[in-house]
């Protein structure tokens, strides 16, 4: 600290008790920024869910079969899946980091809405995976044999239902961030709740690549994701702070 | 039973109290804390909280600032209670736990400018004033796990230089200080208090600013359920 004999420049006056700072937005957008930084500085564990997912898609084909015919049927569903797990594997770690170094603490104790941190978190998170996944699944959508008329369904599916992977798996997430062991904890609670969302996404491909109108799978999508994005951060805000004051 | 357990020279120095405390009641497994606990902290009054390890001290501080609900008894932040008013009380708090909240891969500014952020109501300018005055001169970029476990807590000090919240509640903030930081930490502290704030600390080391001080034992209060 400074020098015993160094005065300390005066410090601020104490805030007045009325002031009112509520920006949510920019709280949204500052934790973003954070998180990406984070992930940007610990680069391993961001490829481990990419190297995941394409390790899945790599190994079906060298297990069941390596015929053309064989795979085009098990493409939307393979690819879906291993979406799906790669996205439940990288979950464990959305909070646990903050809750071990005293910032989870911190978030909870500011007084920006909570609602605002956590769904910046569950973005961040979205871009760090369900974005990258996205935009590999042509990649092994066509390691798969998956006719070229499924890439647009195959993309778009993801694009709707990663985050809402993202967002439910941050419930889950949160619930078990308290816990020593979570990780096994966190795939029972969570992967009943991914049913719907890969059912949909799954019919969504399969259905343009039969040529069938894929509107009203996206729609449910859609709806889903909307679900979630209303109603999923108030559900991680509350579990956040059952675990915390555990 | 309760307020006797606060010194009393403070008592007549301002009528009314910023934070007041009754009937405070915990439990952890099985083992009665602290019962019927209960004091009052009026502005420019600093609070040092005194116990044997495990007394519930961190405990104590956790149900203050709010994080903890695992009690029973009212806490009142000036006259409405704490758990009606939450967002007002925490922008009136500032809280720095065991751990010093300071994420290892940032540097001490990035980590100091997620807290701004946090907090709202802070200048960005002052992040580097308040790291000069912890001792961080130069190490504005260093990611954090490069630093001292003592150069860590510093970080996580800064926020009190920042602050202008009334409230500071500090568990343990001398840990891993050098004799000099912990003394213009004092000197911070006595600054706060004249400047109308209040502060709520845990520390073994002896604190030399007896004017602002009173203390509250929670040795006293094991089993008196």
């Amino acid at each position: 600290m400074n020098d015993m004999g160094t005065k300390i420049r005066k410090l601020g006056q104490l805030s007045g008790t009325s002031e009112e700072v509520f920006r949510p937005g920019s709280v949204l957008l500052a934790t973003i920024r954070r998180e990406l930084l984070l992930a940007f500085r610990r680069r391993s564990d961001l490829v481990n869910p990419l190297i995941f997912f394409l390790m899945v898609a790599t190994l079906f084909p060298l297990g069941i079969s390596p015929e053309p015919s064989v795979l085009t049927l098990l493409a939307p569903g393979v690819v879906w899946v291993a979406a799906l797990l790669a996205t439940l594997l990288s979950m464990d770690s959305l909070f646990r980091s903050d809750f071990d170094d005293g910032s989870l603490e911190q978030i909870l104790l500011s007084p920006q809405p909570l609602f605002m941190v956590v769904l910046g978190k569950v973005v961040a998170h979205w871009i760090m995976t369900g974005l990258p996944l996205t935009l590999m699944a042509p990649l092994l959508g066509i390691m798969l044999f998956l006719p070229a008329e499924g890439m647009g369904g195959l993309m778009l599916s993801l694009l709707l239902g990663t985050p809402t992977l993202s967002l439910i798996g941050a419930i889950g997430a949160a619930l078990t961030v308290g816990l020593r062991k979570g990780g096994v904890l966190i795939s029972l609670l969570v992967l009943p709740l991914y049913i719907p969302v890969l059912i949909f996404g799954t019919a969504a491909v399969e259905a343009s690549v039969t040529g069938l109108p894929v509107t009203g799978h996206l729609a449910l999508l859609g709806a889903l994701l909307a679900l979630g994005f209303s109603l999923a951060p108030l559900a991680i805000a509350a579990a956040l702070r059952i675990s915390v004051s555990g | 039973m309760s307020d006797q357990l606060v010194s009393e020279n403070m008592s007549e120095q301002v009528s009314e109290p910023l934070l007041r405390v009754e009937n405070l009641f915990c439990e952890r497994d099985e083992r009665v804390l602290f019962d019927e606990l209960g004091f009052t902290l009026s502005a420019g009054q600093i609070l040092q909280v005194e116990g044997q390890n495990g007394s519930g001290k961190t405990t104590l501080l956790r149900i203050l600032c709010g994080l903890s609900r695992h009690y029973e008894g009212e806490i009142v932040w000036r006259g409405e209670p704490v758990s009606q008013q939450r967002e007002r009380y925490h922008r009136e708090l500032v809280y720095l736990g065991h751990q010093p909240g300071v994420k290892a891969v940032l540097t001490a500014e990035e980590n100091l400018r997620w807290y701004a952020a946090l907090d709202g109501s802070i200048d960005d300018s002052v992040i580097s004033y308040a790291l000069m005055q912890v001792g961080l001169e130069g190490f504005e970029d260093v990611p954090c796990h490069m630093l001292s476990a003592g150069q860590n807590r510093r970080v996580g000090l800064a926020r009190l230089y920042l602050s202008q919240a009334p409230l500071w509640i500090l568990d343990e903030p001398f840990t891993a200080i050098d004799k000099k930081g912990v003394a213009a930490q004092e000197a911070l502290l006595v600054e706060h208090a004249e400047r109308g704030g209040c502060v709520i600390l845990t520390t073994h080391q002896e604190l030399q600013l007896t004017d602002y001080l009173s203390h509250i034992n929670l040795d006293r209060q094991v089993g008196t359920s």
